[in-house]
């Protein structure tokens, strides 16, 4: 017996669309099994909502337009903790609301999705201009220790991909994902083929068995849901195993936080994503993910077609940091040169595991890198020794 | 809700661990059945006591407004 | 604790308060302070429940950051989602949504409800989503000491008004009320049992439900105006509270400063997850 998600989005298998990015992403988050979308609209995120608005009634699922992005969040966690498997989509100005809400949903393990469609800021700055300049954000933005999982597409069959897989890792880790769009992506247009909805691989939920505690025991503990008489306590405050609040004594705090840390960081080589393209004798890697990985790749092929041999790295996952992969990368080449729309904040990370030069090629404005821009600064640099480029601000 | 029958004898509880000695019980009795007593709790406070039982109509004021669930009246 | 008690034993084995079975029993008494009103809006939260015979496994308790989110989080035995400050209203419409068959309740203060989260108050107001919220006003963020809130009454010196504060406070009953809620009253927490009868009707009615409940804070806002003692305060709310439908005769200047009890407002407009889940049923197969 088919569900109705089976029979509406069997229609889709197999088929060859023309789809915006964030359409193809709201696409993925269906065949992931999301039956819950708290959102406010925002440029350019927008798109996500209004096929969420569109499609979950017809799946058995529900749409909210909450009255800000916080609020957004919060019904999200709410919904999650009620059995759904949740998203929200934003972009910078509203991602920046939500920090608060990220922190409760790493405290409290709460498996969910946020979408940024990142634009370029800081503040409202070009609402309708892509930027990346959200990535440290997403590492960062809410206070205290913590890890976080974020994933970056290249185009808009990722979209599709990347969102399945936000929500698989969201579930097997207990931990929302973050999947780190651009604008430039986001309201790309472009053939995406559909998978079959039953070979779509869904991570399900793990629940908890009576008398087994949510909240500790293991790295990933089972989860619980509301209504089932066992009577949860889900606090942001420091708990113990069994979700009470304890927040005196230190010891519970270290163990919560270094475990919520621990699942993340050991998991690094399991969650990492990358894709690898080297070539012998390169004596300069390009290193990019998201929009900017698609000039950085044609430039790569231009750049070798013309007898320079570049090696190229993309980034699929940006947190946890794949340092294994750009530790190879180090290992080969003399210099890498980091394109991406803000001023430098992957190229930051990526100078912490090479003691060879990383050359920041920032470029700001809404405006994405074009392929020469990449290409002459290859040239530029591609003998591996002095710099004509990525001069810091 | 009042005891229509104010002679049916009601049983006062109270459990002094949980009071903190607020004394709204007794401020507020309607019939001043209770006083503050001369213990001390072991967090320091003076719980009530009755000291007028059989005046109690079992109102229940005292039980629904304690806010520590500390006392309760039982009709026997 | 090792120490013996200081007191006797009582004379006979004492009979347990029917109430206790609703709460974690092995962490009272209350963090709260003596004679604080949480207390007594637990109290009569649990006979509400007791009275209308609800199994605490259909209920989904959500609550914010302060004082009066401590009633049902951890006091209260049920599922317990303790959110960010100012939120629990917009967590709560994500439980609702997807759990119509739970009740689910949001109790928190005037600092969550609101103050820091007011907009979320207006807006599940408006769509009148089966929520009950009860929002405990103690007239100042006491657990942070004692500073103005957006409820405090004008003129009255807090902790961050040293010099009287300059703000009128906001009428959060009469602003969810004109928000389109189907249920909204305001009581004390010298008014227990029409209190506790409110709770009931909240809980029962279909849509959002509100009850402002003025409760006192003898630590950190009676300090700073010389209500020490909670019976200072519950004399207060005695002598200064008109009915509803006493207020309706009086003036403005006669209505200065008293406090308006009793049910404001009880309607029947449709209510949103109901709403919200007809129209899957359009889609819905065979």
């Amino acid at each position: 017996m088919m569900t109705q998600r089976q029979s509406r989005l069997s229609g889709f298998d197999n088929r060859t669309l023309f789809l915006l990015g964030d359409e193809a992403a709201a696409y993925g988050a269906l065949y992931a099994g999301c039956d819950f979308f708290a959102g406010y609209p925002i440029t350019p995120a927008s798109e996500i909502a209004e096929v969420m608005s569109r499609e979950l009634p017809r799946v058995d699922g529900y749409y909210v337009q909450m009255e800000d992005e916080i609020a957004s969040l919060s019904a999200v966690i709410g919904a999650v903790w009620a059995g759904a498997k949740a998203m929200t989509a934003t972009s910078g100005p509203g991602f920046s609301l939500m920090q608060e809400n990220i922190g409760y949903a790493i405290m409290t393990e709460t498996p969910c999705v946020i979408i940024d469609v990142q634009r370029s800021g800081p503040s409202t700055g070009q609402a309708t201009k892509p930027a990346q300049g959200d990535v440290l954000q997403a590492r960062w933005g809410t206070h205290g220790d913590h890890e976080i999982i974020a994933l970056a597409p290249s185009s808009v069959q990722e979209c599709f991909e990347l969102t399945v897989e936000s929500f698989n890792l969201a579930e097997k880790y207990r931990i929302p994902v973050i999947l780190l769009m651009d604008g430039e992506i986001g309201h790309l247009r472009e053939s995406i083929t559909f998978p079959a909805y039953e070979d779509v691989a869904r991570e399900e939920r793990r629940l908890a068995e009576p008398e087994v505690e949510s909240f500790g025991g293991e790295d990933v503990p089972p989860m619980s849901h509301f209504g089932e008489g066992r009577f949860i306590h889900v606090t942001g405050s420091t708990h113990k195993a069994s979700g009470m609040r304890d927040v005196s004594t230190q010891a519970v705090h270290e163990d919560l936080v270094t475990r919520l840390c621990r699942k993340i960081v050991d998991a690094c080589a399991e969650i990492s994503s990358v894709e690898e393209d080297f070539v012998d004798g390169a004596k300069i890697g390009v290193l990019a993910y998201g929009a900017t990985a698609r000039p950085a790749r044609g430039a790569v092929l231009e750049a070798r077609r013309a007898g320079c041999a570049v090696d190229f790295l993309r980034l699929i996952t940006i947190w946890p940091f794949p340092e294994e992969a750009v530790k190879r990368l180090a290992d080969r080449v003399d210099t890498i040169l980091v394109p991406e729309m803000n001023l430098g904040q992957i190229a930051r990370e990526v100078e912490r595991f090479t003691a060879a030069p990383v050359l920041p090629l920032s470029k700001i404005g809404g405006v994405p890198h074009t392929i020469d821009e990449i290409l002459d600064a290859i040239r530029a640099n591609g003998s591996g020794s002095g710099s004509t480029v990525g001069q810091r601000p | 809700m009042p005891s229509q029958d104010a002679r049916v004898q009601q049983m006062i509880e109270i459990n002094e661990e949980l009071c903190k000695g607020c004394d709204i019980c007794i401020d507020f009795c309607p019939l001043q059945v209770l006083a503050i007593s001369e213990i001390i709790n072991r967090k320091g406070y003076y719980p009530p006591k009755v000291v007028d039982e059989e005046k109690c109509i079992g109102c229940r004021l005292c039980e629904l407004v304690c806010p520590e669930f500390a006392i309760t009246i039982c009709n026997e | 604790m090792n120490d013996e008690p200081i007191i006797p034993g009582p004379a006979r084995p004492l009979k347990p308060h029917r109430l206790l079975k609703f709460l974690r029993q092995e962490i009272l008494p209350t963090a709260f302070c003596p004679g604080c009103g949480c207390g007594t809006v637990l109290n009569s939260f649990a006979q509400a429940v007791e009275e209308l015979s609800i199994d605490p496994k259909d209920m989904v308790f959500v609550t914010g950051i302060g004082c009066s989110s401590w009633i049902p989080s951890p006091y209260f035995k049920g599922d317990t989602l303790h959110t960010t400050h100012g939120r629990p209203i917009a967590f709560a419409t994500g439980v609702k949504i997807m759990r119509p068959d739970l009740k689910v309740v949001v109790i928190a203060g005037d600092g969550d409800i609101a103050g820091i989260g007011g907009n979320h108050l207006v807006h599940a107001a408006r769509r009148n989503i089966d929520i009950t919220v009860l929002m405990v006003n103690n007239w100042n963020y006491g657990m942070t000491g004692g500073q103005v809130s957006p409820a405090t009454p004008f003129g009255v010196p807090t902790t961050t008004t040293p010099y009287d504060n300059p703000e009128h406070p906001l009428e959060a009953a009469e602003l969810v009320a004109a928000a389109g809620a189907n249920y909204v009253s305001r009581w004390t927490t010298y008014h227990v049992f029409p209190l506790m009868e409110s709770i009931q009707k909240a809980l029962e009615i279909e849509g959002f439900s509100f009850i402002e409940i003025l409760s006192q804070c003898p630590v950190s806002y009676g300090k700073m105006v010389d209500m020490r003692r909670a019976s200072d305060f519950l004399k207060f709310y005695r002598d200064q509270s008109v009915r509803v439908h006493k207020a309706k005769e009086m003036s403005a200047e006669e209505l200065e400063g008293k406090i308006v009890v009793g049910k404001l407002v009880e309607r029947q407009r449709s209510e949103f997850v109901t709403s919200l889940r007809r129209i899957n049923e359009r889609f819905r197969e065979g």
